[in-house]
Order: structure tokens, then C-alpha cells, then sequence
């Protein structure tokens, strides 16, 4: 996927002036905040649960490699593989390997940020494979050569008719703008796709040690079908998904549910242990499981290990007021929102990625309603001072803060700043008590006024009245 | 000496210092009232929170110890912003943990108080009262509401004037889009987010808006004042300390 993530004002410039896409943030802020808030009160423990799995979260990156090596072992005695891929080519090749050694035409997908993170579509494409998103959501998006917007609900950014206006192009169909007329044709075109396929490649929401399984969490069913009807089954997944056991998992389903959708529970959450035993009555012949790194064993042990205790539960970006504003693909690339703007410097360099962190107030909501208590606004900090370190930050802005900070390092002449610029806007005011219009200042004066001061400064009258 | 008061540093802020001065007298006016001897250090400036949040590590470290020399020896130090004191709460981050200025500033963390959660827990309330009469609506203001738990504490206050009636805002909790540097960085969404604060302040029928700090106040009353809704604002302090004679933020002179 392309990267533009340093055209993120331009973009966000453009979606603030989409009338249609803005109708769909508002649908978004209407929804996923009110039922969260109102799962989260039926369930009296639920901040305990988000300590419990912050803490879990903190054991497990400490022992990282002692949990995968675990989750291997078991995932080799159900009779799958595992495939070790530090970087996103690495996993691309792996599975086209796959793919080709089963000779595979046609490969079905259930929902999985990490396929698009390692951007595996474009490459099986370029490549031969024909890859269908089954994902009601990714269907769309891919029927439209479009990409995700958000990380649960991935064409959050469309309307109904936009989808209307797809399956009319695609299906051949008389355009309807019915959504169980639409759903109809979705099932009815992903049938056939699924009942032909050669690989079914899923994500996992959780890697699970001590038993070698993994599990999807999904609200459609299409991820069961996806990865059962298919002679094989890929999973790919990312390393910090692994738990130590199912009981631990449980906990994280607990949380990721209501963070997300607000849900008590997921529709489908699904168990793959392994390939089709003999005694089964469905299954995959072969599976496999490709673990991608992608620059996440590098966070371990540097101040944005905490970003891999994230579930992916999208409640950063479903409460925050930026993202409510610009929408997800404002950001860029795969990953939007507070944690995207963690996570994406991480993975495609902060030189291509600035002004993500920058983009927030650290209003800090994002943080108040992590399942797993990452503090983002930190973590944005951080990449902050990544940027000021390597000279990244904007040449403007650094020379006015390194004059501010002159000035506030000395208390006699910042006075005396403080005393002229509160004369001059005590000038330009008058006695309208607002200004309209400030030279250089028109990121202010350009949307509103600018309140003038009421009187002397504080610490004048001050002075003087102690004098 | 009998039971000297207690010494409370009065930390002014730069946006009360240079815009609204009426906010720092309404501080020293509450805090003695409440039983304090306020002094105001000639050594602080800025609290350093733009360097901070720029990632200017250096220069926020070096105002972080003018900061904490300057406010040695109070028993607390006050001011009348959630923003500001939560970075004198950040202090701690600057340094590392063998560094003897960690632990002087953790000490300047345990004595330093955003205004009302301070009145909160030291002003006997009956001694509140104010000639302000009219219907108010409160924006939490995110660092008061998410670092230092302002949210109760002025509700608390304003309830025991009489002439206060507040309507609550639709979202009071989310950002009005100000965000320090933010608000000249990504003017076009700092707008948005303002505009829909705004929208939602007009929604309630108040003549006033009322917050903890005034960066938020500024933006929230530019923005009302350029779409031209009729809504004053005021820093909550002036109201708790009836210091009413002044012309709300950003409203003209009388008779102009």
C-alpha cells in the first residue's frame, strides 16, 4: 500500500470537506462510543480486567520468546507449521510458497490488518493468486480497489450507496439500495469463492501456547468458512498476539468485545487447532501459522514496548475527536488513529510518518479507554523527541520553541516578553476586547477571534500593588 | 509566632499572567479565603509544556528545575490550570531516577494542586459566595479531567452559590480542538472540533461558559465570538470569587 502519511494534512484538508464521508464519521461517533460505555457499565469489574490484561500483557513481551517457542512446539504436535518472518517480505514470499505448492488458483481471506500491513494482496496478485476478501467490509472495499479505514470495521468510511453503487458495477446486478438485498448478493457471490478455493489465509486475534491454537473473533462467520472449506489454512498473525493458555485468552475476550463494538461477546470466535483429524468431519489438510515480526521485536526493551500489549480493538480510534474528524485513511497507511500513529512510525519510519504523532491534542481519551491501558499520549510524546533528535521536526517550529525557551529560561526577560506581547494585542484589541485578524497568527484568526487582554499583566499589577 | 498560615506559591500560568489577570487575583482571593498566606514567586515562567510536548526533552528539563527551585519551601504550590499543573506533574518523566532533580521533582508533584480541586479539599464551602446569577455550562477541560481528576471538584464549588445554575453540554469531556501548539498545527481539525464544542455549548441555553483553563477558554470564546453565538465565558475562579467586574474573556468595554 502506498504510503502517505506526510500528505496527512492535505488529506485531512480534503475529508474535512467531504460531505459524505463526514455523514459516515458521524454514524461511527453516534455508535461504537455510546455502546461501549454501556457494555462497560453492565460489567462492574471491567477495569480490574484492564489491569489484569495490562499486567498479563507486560508478563508475556518479557517472556516473548519463551510463549512462541511453547505455541511452536504444540502448533508442530497438532501436525501444523510455523513459519518465522521477521520482516514483511519475508512473510509475502512464505506464503506465496504456500500457495504455489498447492498449486493454488484462488485464495479466500477472512479479516486480517496484518495481510494488509505486509500489503499481501497486491503481491499474490502481481504473482498469479487471485486473493477474495470475504469480510463483508474488505469485499467492498476490494470490490472498489479501496483500503481500509478503520481496523474493525473497515469501510466505515462508505455510505450505503457507495455500496449500492459497487455491486451494481461488479454483480451485474439492477442496483438496490436494500441492505439485506445487498447482503444477499454478497453471500451469493462469496459462496461460490468459498466453496472453491484452494487456501484460505485468516488472521488471529489470539496465538494460544499451551494448546497451539489460534483464534478469529468475527461478527460475520465468513472467517469459519474461510478457513474450513479450503485444503489449507494459513494463518498469519503477528508475534505479540500470543497468550500462555485459553483461560488467559478468555480474558482478553472479555475486554475486546466491549472495547470494540461494544458487543457482551463476539458472534464467532473460532479455534484452530492443527489440520483435520481423522475422526473430524471438516477441516484443512494442511496448516500453517506465519509469524511476522515486522520491526515488533525491536520495540521490546526501548519506551514503545508497551504499544504490543494492543488487541486491536479500535477504542483509541472510535473516541478520538482527530479521527472523528478526518477518518482513518487521513493517516496514510494501514494502521489509523492514536495507536496507528504509534505504531506506523515504527513500521514505516518516522521521517515518512511525522506528522501522525503530531496530529493530537493528548486529550488523552484514547488512553482512557484502552482495554489494555497503553498510555498513547506518551507514547506519541516519544516519537516527538524521536523527531526532535534527528532534526525532523519542522525547521518553523523548532526555531520558535529553541526563542520561547530562551526567553521562559530566563524569568526577568520572559517579563518582559510577556509585558510587550500583552501591550501590542491590548493595542491591536482596543476596546472591541477580541481581534479579528493577527499577522502570523492566522492559524488562530483564520477560524476565530482572538481574545485581547483585559488589563496589565498579572505580574505588573501585582508589583505594583505590593510596591 | 501562633499558627503561622500555611504558604501556598501561587503558580500564575502565562495565559493568566498575559491575558487574563483577573484569574491569578481570583486564585490569591480563594486560596485566602480558604486560610493560605499566597506568595507568588518572581522566578517561575512557563511551566514548559510547549517544549514538552514538542519534544524538546533539553529545554523542558531545564525549565522543570527553574520551576522546582522557584516553588522551594511551599507547602504547596497552586495554579488555576489543569494543563499546567499536570505538567509540573510530568516533571518526574525528565529525569532519570538516579538524578537527585527526579526526586525533588516528585517532592514538587506532591505539593502542586490544579485551583479547585485545592479549594476542594481546603476552603470550607459555606464561606463561598458570589453576586453571579445566571445559567452556566462546564467544559472538563482534558489535562484537569484525565491527569488530575478535575471534574466533581468545581461542580462542588459552583453548587454552593445560589445564583449558579448549570446546564451540562452534550460531550463536556471531549477536547474543544485547543491542544496547545496543536490548534496553529492542524488549524482545519482544530476547528472542526471546535466548532462542534460551540455547537454543543449554544445547545444548552447557557449565557455563560465556565472552565478551568484558559488556553480552552480562549479557543472556546474565539470560536463563539467569530459564529457570533451570545455566550459569555468566564475562568470558573472568577465566578467562586465573585470577581465579576471585568468584561467576560474577550467581550468588548462597557459601553463600547
Amino acid at each position: 500500500m502506498e504510503i502517505r502519511s506526510q500528505e496527512f494534512k492535505k488529506s485531512a484538508h480534503i475529508a474535512l470537506h467531504d460531505a459524505k464521508l463526514q455523514r459516515a464519521l458521524g454514524n461511527l461517533k453516534a455508535g461504537f462510543p455510546g455502546k461501549r460505555a454501556a457494555a462497560v457499565a453492565r460489567l462492574p469489574e471491567f477495569d480490574a480486567l484492564r489491569d489484569q490484561a495490562r499486567d498479563l500483557k507486560n508478563h508475556i513481551i518479557e517472556h516473548l520468546d519463551l510463549y512462541l517457542e511453547e505455541f511452536e512446539k504444540n502448533v508442530i504436535a497438532q501436525g501444523g507449521t510455523v513459519h518465522w518472518c521477521r520482516t514483511a517480505e519475508d512473510a509475502r514470499k512464505t506464503i506465496l510458497e504456500i500457495c504455489r505448492a498447492q498449486d493454488a488458483k484462488t485464495v479466500t481471506k477472512g479479516k486480517s490488518m496484518v495481510t494488509e500491513e505486509i500489503a499481501l494482496n497486491e503481491y499474490l496478485e502481481a504473482n498469479g493468486v487471485t486473493p477474495v476478501e470475504t469480510d463483508l467490509g474488505e469485499y467492498i472495499l476490494q470490490l472498489r480497489n479501496d483500503h481500509p479505514s478503520h481496523i474493525v470495521a473497515p469501510a466505515i468510511h462508505l455510505t450505503l450507496d457507495d455500496v449500492a453503487e459497487a455491486f451494481h458495477e461488479h454483480h451485474k446486478r439492477p442496483k438496490s439500495d436494500d441492505p439485506a438485498v445487498l447482503m444477499q448478493e454478497a453471500r451469493e457471490m462469496l459462496r461460490k469463492q468459498f466453496v472453491s478455493a484452494d487456501v484460505g489465509i485468516t488472521g488471529a486475534n489470539f496465538l494460544i501456547a499451551e494448546t497451539g491454537s489460534t483464534i478469529i473473533c468475527t461478527n460475520e462467520g465468513n472467517g469459519d468458512l474461510t478457513q474450513t472449506l479450503p485444503k489449507t489454512h494459513i494463518v498469519v498473525s503477528s508475534i505479540e498476539k500470543v497468550v500462555p493458555t485459553l483461560e488467559d485468552m478468555t480474558l482478553f475476550l472479555r475486554l475486546l468485545a466491549r472495547s470494540a463494538t461494544g458487543q457482551e461477546f463476539t458472534v464467532y470466535n473460532t479455534l484452530s487447532t492443527g489440520p483435520r483429524r481423522q475422526a473430524d468431519r471438516d477441516g484443512p489438510e494442511n496448516f500453517h501459522v506465519v509469524l511476522v515480526d515486522n520491526g515488533r521485536s525491536d520495540m521490546v526493551g526501548t519506551e514503545f514496548q508497551e504499544m504490543l500489549r494492543c488487541i486491536r480493538c479500535s477504542a483509541c480510534m472510535n473516541h478520538c475527536p482527530v479521527y472523528g474528524a478526518v477518518g482513518g485513511q487521513t493517516y496514510g497507511w494501514v494502521y489509523p488513529g492514536p495507536m496507528g500513529s504509534v505504531l506506523t512510525p515504527q513500521m514505516i519510519g518516522i521521517e515518512n510518518a511525522g506528522l501522525l504523532p503530531n496530529a493530537s491534542t493528548f486529550c488523552g481519551k484514547c488512553e482512557e479507554v484502552c482495554p489494555v491501558r497503553i498510555p498513547l499520549p506518551k507514547l506519541m510524546r516519544h516519537w516527538r523527541d524521536k523527531e526532535w533528535e534527528k532534526h525532523l521536526t519542522p525547521a518553523a517550529a523548532r526555531s520558535g520553541i529553541g526563542i520561547w525557551a530562551f526567553f521562559a529560561k530566563r524569568p526577568a526577560l520572559y517579563r518582559m516578553l510577556s509585558w510587550s506581547s500583552n501591550l501590542f494585542l491590548r493595542l491591536v484589541g482596543g476596546k472591541r476586547g477580541r481581534i479579528r485578524k493577527l499577522p502570523l497568527a492566522g492559524g488562530w484568526t483564520d477560524f476565530r477571534d482572538m481574545p485581547a487582554p483585559s488589563g496589565k499583566t498579572f505580574m505588573q499589577q501585582w508589583q505594583e500593588r505590593k510596591s | 509566632m501562633a499558627n503561622p498560615r500555611p504558604r501556598v506559591g501561587l503558580f500564575v500560568t502565562c495565559l493568566a499572567d498575559m491575558f487574563r489577570p483577573e484569574v491569578a487575583f481570583a486564585s490569591v482571593k480563594l486560596l485566602e479565603l480558604a486560610g493560605f498566606e499566597v506568595e507568588v514567586p518572581k522566578r517561575q515562567t512557563c511551566c514548559g509544556q510547549p517544549a514538552f510536548n514538542s519534544g524538546d526533552r533539553k529545554d523542558s528539563a531545564d525549565i522543570a528545575r527553574q520551576t522546582i527551585e522557584a516553588f522551594d519551601g511551599f507547602e504547596y504550590v497552586v495554579g488555576p490550570s489543569g494543563s499546567c499543573i499536570g505538567m509540573l506533574h510530568h516533571y518526574p518523566e525528565l529525569f532519570v531516577e538516579s538524578d537527585p532533580w527526579h526526586q525533588r521533582a516528585l517532592d514538587l508533584k506532591a505539593r502542586a494542586f490544579e485551583i479547585t480541586s485545592f479549594l476542594a479539599l481546603h476552603l470550607d464551602m459555606d464561606k463561598l459566595s458570589s453576586s453571579f446569577t445566571g445559567k452556566v455550562t462546564y467544559h472538563d477541560s482534558c489535562s484537569g479531567l484525565r491527569e488530575l481528576g478535575v471534574k466533581k471538584q468545581p461542580r462542588e464549588l459552583l453548587s454552593k452559590l445560589p445564583g449558579v445554575q448549570i446546564s451540562e453540554m452534550e460531550e463536556a469531556e471531549t477536547c474543544c480542538g485547543f491542544g496547545g501548539t496543536f490548534c496553529v498545527k492542524y488549524p482545519e481539525i482544530s476547528n472542526r472540533m471546535v466548532g462542534n464544542k460551540s455547537e454543543n455549548i449554544r445547545a444548552t441555553g447557557a449565557d455563560t461558559l465556565l472552565g478551568g483553563d484558559l488556553g480552552c477558554l480562549l479557543n472556546m470564546v474565539g470560536k463563539l465570538k467569530r459564529e457570533g453565538i451570545e455566550v459569555k465565558a468566564r475562568h470558573v475562579v472568577e465566578v467562586l470569587a465573585d470577581m465579576l467586574d471585568s468584561p467576560a474573556i474577550g467581550e468588548a468595554e462597557q459601553g463600547v
